[in-house]
This record gives C-alpha cells, structure tokens and sequence, in this order.
C-alpha cells in the first residue's frame, strides 16, 4: 500500500517536473529592456510578425499593401496578423516570451506592458522623432523614456445628420458654439423617435464636457489627481442635464450599440464621436449625409479628446533591428498618409499635415480639436479605475455626480498609495514614475 | 513467497505503464497548471517570461491581502462580481434542477409519442455552443428585439434589457418604502456599513436585469442537460415500486413525493453539485454578452480574474481571486452535501451510492476549479 503511495507520488512528481521544466525552458526573458535591440540582429531576411487589431478584412489588406515597399526594399517579409483580442493574444505572447514583434498598442495599455518590460523603448533611435506632434512623443513616454513611435490620432467632434438637421428648421451656421446652444438645438432635433444627442456613456466621450468645462481627471503632469473638482462637476452636471431634459440619450437608449450607429439608423440627429466614424459611415450607412463641426465650448473653453495608438516593438523580439526599421518606414509621410487615408485618422507626423489637410477638407473639425485636445491618462494600474467610473457614468440620469466623482477620487488614490506601498521595483517606497505631461498642443 | 512479490511488483509496474498516458496528460493539463496559477498568487510575477524563472519573487499572503483587506477598487469590484455570481446561483441552481425533474418526468411517461424527438429537442441547446446561443439572446433581447416586441403585444414596455443596471431587489425594496429605487440613494443604515468595500445596500441590489437576461439563458440552456441525468435515474426506478405504491392505493402526488423523488436522490445529490460549481464558475456568457456590464452588474469572479490578470496585468490579484472562489465552491459543496446527507440519516439502502457519489462529485469539483484563469 505504502509503496503504490510512493510510486504514484513519485509519478505525479515526475509529471509535474517535466511540465514545470516545459514551462521554464523559453529562456531569453530575463534580460533587461535597454535602449538598444537586446537580440543580436539576425542575419538575412527575417519574417516579421505584426499584430494588428482591424475592423476587417480591408483594414488587413491595406496593411499589407503599405508594407510591401519595405518588404521589396529590404528583402524582409512582414506577416501581418489580425487580433480577435489583442489584449489576450499579447498576454499569452510576452508569457510564452514569444510575442509578435511589432504591436498596435493603445495609449490606454501602454503603460501596463511598459510597465512590465514588454515593450522596448526604441522611440529615441528614430530620426524622425521631433517630426511626430509633441504630444503624442509625450502620451508614449514611460518613466522617462520615449517607447514607441506614434501611429496615428483621432480626436472627437460633433457629428450631424444634415437631413434631420434641415427638417427641423436649422441652417448650416445653426451649429452649436456653447453648451446654452448644444441644449436649444438639441431639443429642436428630438422629434418622435428621434434623439437630438446620443452620447457614449464612457469617460471618452462625457470627459469632453469635463475638460469643456476647465477640469479633468489628473493634473497636466498626471501626478497629481483633480477628479473632485468643481469644473469636473460642472462638466457631469451639464451632461445629466441634456440627459433629463429628453433630448439626450445614452447609445443603448436608441437601442444602439455607439453614436455611429444611432445616426446611421436617423435615431440621433447628433452624436459625438472620433474620425472612425468616417469609414463605419462610409461602409454602413453611405447615404447618411452628415458633417462634423467643432465641439461647442463650456464655461472654460473649447474642449474635446484625442485618442491614439502606437506600433509597439516587443522587448522579446528576435527581429528587434527590422521591426524599427519597418516603423521608421511607417512613420515616412508616404505609408502614413496611405494608411491614415485607408482608416481615415490623422498622421502622426507633422510633415504629413499639409497633405492630410488637403486631402480631407471636409476634416476640419477634427484636425481643428487637435490643438486643443485632451490626451488619454497613461499611468499604470488606472485602467480598472476609468472603467470603473465608466460605470458610474452610466447612473448618470439618476444618480449624483459628486458621489461620482468622489468615489472616483478615492480609487485613483488607492492607485498611486498602491504603487508606493508595493513598487514593482522592489525595495521600499520610491518615487512614482515620472508621468508624461498630457497633450498640452497638438498642431 | 520472494516470487510471489516479484509478480506483484511487475503487475504493479505494468498497472502503471498502462495508466501512464492518462496520469501524464491529467497532471500535464490539470495539476501543473492549478500548481503554476497557485505560485502565481503567491508571487509577484508580471506576465513577462516564465513564471518559474529566476527573477520572479516569491510574496507570501501579500496578494490574497491586497485582494481582501486593501480599500481599493480591486477589492470592492471583487465583492461586487461576489454578490452578482451569489443571485445568480441563488436563482439559476434551484430552477434549473427543478425544470430538469418536471421535463424528465414528463419525458418518462410511456404513453408519450414522439418521445426521441422531445429528447432531443430539450437537450439540444446543452450541446450547441454557448457562444452561438448567447449571440442569438442577444438579438433576441435588444430593446427593439423579438422579446420587447411580444411585450408589446400586451401593452407592457420592455426595459433595454442588456444595458439596463437596475437591482431587481432595489426596485422592489423602492417599491414597498425602503430606499428610493435602483437608481437613488438606499436608507441610512445600509449605506453607512459596508463589507469588502461594498455598501450593504449595495449586497442587496439583487440581480441586475441584465443579469436576469443571463440567468434565463443559462437556465433554458443547462435544464436540458441535466433533464437527461433525472431521465436515466427515473428510468433505473424498478417499476415494482410504482406497483406497489398503486396497489396500495397512493396518489400520483404521494408516489413522486414518497417514491420518485426520494429514489432519485443520487441524481439530485450529482445535478445539484454539478450545478453549483458551474454556476460559480459562470465566465463565456459574461464574455460574449456583457462583459461585465452595465454598471459591473454581470460581473463575475472567473471574469474579473480573467480581465485582472490579462488586461490589467495584474496576476497576482487575478490568480488569488481564482483561488478565493474555489474555496467558495468547495464551502458550498460541503454545506450542499451536509444537507443531503442529513435527510439520509435514518439508513436507507442506497446511503452508501450516495456518499460513494459525494466523493467522485467533490473530486470533480477540485479538479474543475483551478485553471479559471
């Protein structure tokens, strides 16, 4: 009895070694993210595997096309693969230790994978660095270093369905320049079945009333956290406001799943939403006729966000030395434009402007919102604590936004106590990570 | 004597060998990767490399503290998705196993004609995929769906199902006086206290609509998986007994009350515990319809673990969060048995079935719980 006890312990034992040594054998993680390409380079052409999240099919071929110049060039070949999850898929990678080597990556992830030394900060080995906006250099620097190169960028303006905004009576110059006057036209939009604002119920569309109203979420430097303030207030209370009055609703309210949707289906005469909304009307809806103008201004000033995203190269990367290359491609006015055309958001360098501005006239409002704009927060360990206050936005008809925003406050604290109660770093309490400044200008 | 061990040594070896694939496989795919998440809770490995390799650190209870004790938002959404997945076995377990025994017993009537068909049709939704079927709900329940859309036949307006936040219990609470309904502040006293970051008002929100949505789906989708265990245990019920009890003059009530149900015990002790893990352990409906939302209503514990550890890069928390909830099913499955075992007191026949049962099923439930992340 006794000896089948110690033959199964010792089978099990031995299972569990073998799958643990499977589990330890990658090697080649423990190596420090340096300035430099941590691989040695290898040698002749390299097959580079890029991961790209896409709207479909169409985005994946454009991204081929793009790439094939480079690919001719260099001899390379670039596999460019379409995430279902992104989020997951590079999870599994950087475990493994076998990501792809080039990434889109949002500002919202960014700090969470530079954080862990996934990302390899290779921005300062670009030549075109002081042609990328300020700003956007800045949304990808992580503890002082400049991590990846900037793709592209959106910012968000207010989209009107021209049939419905003619039928109730408004004319072209009728566009709203302040919050009194976003309240009136609203109204006259809302019509049977019809809501004169449909909003995403997320901090990525309600913030732009708060940052309209002269706050945000963190100071400019992201150090310090600004959500209770009375200007945030404001910006909450004016939203809650256009929400009580009937003439504003959340997407899901028009049984839509975003702002696009609801306009494209005539449930909203208005909605706000970033240059993505282009090709989703382009594709769903072609004979919407619709315009973007401005966002009207709060109390403060004008006010609207920005969103973007950058090419990550990973740290675990064999192909490190090709992968910058193909971005320092990527980040020629040429590819740019081609792509910024293709998924109709705006470079992310300024050498490309002019052309972007010629190209698309009918863009003004958004490229216009990019001088004012409000980058996303990148500090680690802020994700859960936005997408907890996307949650409380959603009480918005009812409940208090100061309750909100206190409740907000309160986590975002915890974060930053958190981060200096159990550094990552190891040892005792040691500064934050130097927060990069927000968007301060854009163009 | 000495030969006579030999031949049980090879006997023995050669058990092994023909074991071997099986032990192989099951440790390589269940124990190591319950072992590996275990280590992760306890160290503070960041999803870069290997867990195992050098320069990840061993913390001790710092993870499960941060997770239970810290004020933060880890903590409160921990309990928030506690009390979500709690209504929701509160209510999936005992309709499910009820819908289970009335189909199986209608199913098991002899006279019944196109029985195979029935059968089939019951159980069909238990093997088609999960995915699939809640991406059908959700059309089914948008606000302008099929669902509303009969509403509407009657006069009533429908909520928007997947977006609507709203505690079904806070409503009702609004309604007789307590509080002022799902969307205003609870009385006084609830809202002063809280446990693991969480208002007691806000423990007894119920479940959200949403989440009703969710418990409707899980329930037309699991009767008919486990219709088919009542239908096998019926169908072992010795057609004697049933004589008997009509010979001596039961009614068709008294025969399932005395005779059906009590005989059938193995097979609720299995529905039961097999239901209670599932339920607990709920993760590919919240991840196709809702994740989590609206307002963390749908939020669950192997969800959150999931979405702590892949999007947030938060391992240690996400694994100990994993860990918390396979204490939880195994408390439960322990109270679960107790009070099966307790009505079983007074000696019956089939006492020893049903504890042999309660092991393979309590095995299972060990097994079953580890990799949820």
């Amino acid at each position: 009895m006794s000896r089948k006890t110690t033959t199964a312990a010792a089978l099990a034992c031995l299972t569990l070694v073998l799958a643990l040594a499977a589990c330890g054998g990658g090697g080649g993680f423990d190596e420090g993210a340096t300035n430099g390409p941590t691989q040695p380079p290898a040698s002749g052409p390299v097959t580079i595997k890029f991961m790209i999240t896409s709207g479909g099919p169409a985005d994946v071929k454009l991204q081929q096309d793009t790439v094939k110049a480079w690919e001719t060039k260099t001899g390379n070949k670039v596999e460019v693969i379409a995430a279902s999850d992104m989020n997951q898929q590079l999870t599994q990678g950087f475990a493994a230790g076998s990501p792809p080597d080039l990434f889109f990556t949002d500002a919202n992830v960014f700090p969470t994978y530079a954080k862990a030394g996934n990302m390899l900060p290779y921005g300062d080995q670009l030549d075109m660095k002081s042609d990328f906006y300020e700003g956007l250099v800045k949304t990808f620097t992580y503890d002082g270093k400049f991590y990846c190169a900037p793709k592209d960028f959106s910012t968000l303006a207010l989209i009107i369905n021209m049939d419905l905004w003619t039928k109730a009576g408004l004319q072209v110059g009728d566009a709203p320049k302040t919050w009194a006057q976003l309240e009136t036209v609203a109204q006259k939009l809302t019509s049977n079945g019809v809501k004169g604002l449909v909003i995403g119920d997320t901090r990525d569309r309600v913030g732009a009333f708060m940052k309209q109203a002269g706050g945000w979420i963190v100071s400019s430097d992201q150090t310090k956290m600004t959500a209770d303030t009375p200007t945030n207030l404001a910006g909450l209370k004016e939203v809650q406001k256009l929400l009580a009055s009937g003439s504003t609703s959340f997407p899901k309210g028009v049984d839509s799943g975003w702002g696009g949707e609801a306009i494209g289906k005539g449930k909203a005469a208005m909605t706000i939403e970033g240059n993505w909304i282009k090709g989703a009307i382009k594709n769903d809806y072609p004979n919407l006729k619709w315009q973007a103008v401005e966002l009207p201004s709060g109390p403060a000033a004008k006010g609207t966000l920005s969103f973007t995203q950058c090419y990550g190269v990973a740290s675990a990367s064999k192909n490190q030395a090709a992968a910058i290359d193909l971005v320092k491609y990527l980040s020629t006015p040429e590819p740019a434009m081609a792509l910024a055309t293709g998924l109709g958001v705006m470079p992310s360098i300024k050498s490309a402007a002019a052309a972007y501005k010629g190209a698309f006239p009918n863009d003004a409002a958004f490229l216009a919102g990019a001088e004012y704009a409000q980058g996303p927060v990148t500090v680690a360990g802020m994700d859960p604590v936005l997408k907890d206050f996307d949650a409380q936005l959603l009480g918005l008809p009812g409940a208090d936004p100061k309750a909100m925003l206190a409740r907000l406050l309160k986590s975002v604290v915890a974060v930053l106590e958190l981060a200096l109660a159990h550094p990552p770093w190891g040892g005792g309490a040691a500064p934050l990570p130097a927060a990069p400044p927000l968007l301060p200008q854009l163009l | 004597m000495r030969r006579r061990d030999s031949a049980r040594a090879g006997e023995a070896r050669s058990g092994w060998l023909f074991v071997s694939p099986v032990v192989i496989v099951l440790g390589l795919f269940l124990v190591a990767p319950i072992v590996i998440a275990f280590w992760v809770s306890v160290s503070d490995w960041n999803g870069r490399g290997s867990p195992l390799s050098s320069s990840v650190n061993f913390v001790g209870g710092q993870n499960y503290q941060q997770l239970l004790t810290e004020d933060t938002l880890t903590r409160s959404d921990f309990a928030t998705s506690l009390r979500n997945n709690f209504y929701y076995v509160l209510l999936v377990v005992p309709i499910q196993t009820v819908l289970a025994l009335a189909l199986a017993l209608l199913l098991n009537q002899r006279r019944l004609k196109g029985l195979s068909f029935f059968r089939t049709a019951y159980y069909f939704p238990s093997v088609t995929s999960s995915v699939a079927i809640a991406s059908v709900f959700l059309f089914l329940f948008a606000g302008g769906g099929s669902v509303n859309a009969l509403l509407a036949i009657f006069g009533i307006d429908g909520p928007q199902w997947f977006a609507d936040p709203r505690g079904v219990l806070h409503m009702a609470l609004g309604a007789v006086g307590i509080g002022s309904g799902a969307q205003g502040p609870g009385p006084e006293f609830m809202t002063s206290h809280d446990f693991l970051g969480l208002t007691w008002w806000d423990w007894v929100a119920g479940p959200s609509v949403a989440m009703l949505t969710i418990i409707a789906l899980v329930i037309w989708v699991s009767a008919g998986g486990y219709m088919l265990l009542f239908l096998a245990g019926l169908q072992n019920i010795s057609s004697d007994v049933y004589e008997a009890a009509s010979i001596d003059g039961a009614t068709h009530w008294r025969t399932m009350r005395s005779i059906t149900v009590p005989l059938l015990r193995p097979t609720l002790f299995t529905v039961l515990t097999l239901g209670l893990i599932g339920t607990w352990q709920v993760f590919d409906q919240v991840y196709v319809m809702s994740k989590g939302n609206p307002g963390k209503t749908t939020l669950t514990p192997a969800f959150l673990s999931y979405d702590q550890s892949i999007n947030n890069g938060e391992w240690g928390t996400g694994t100990a969060m994993s860990f918390v909830l396979f204490g939880i099913i195994i408390a439960f499955t322990a109270v679960q048995s107790r009070i099966l075992r307790d009505k079983d007191a007074d000696g019956r026949g089939f006492l020893g079935r049903v504890r042999g049962v309660q092991l393979a099923t309590q095995q299972s439930s060990t097994s079953t719980t580890g990799p949820t992340t």
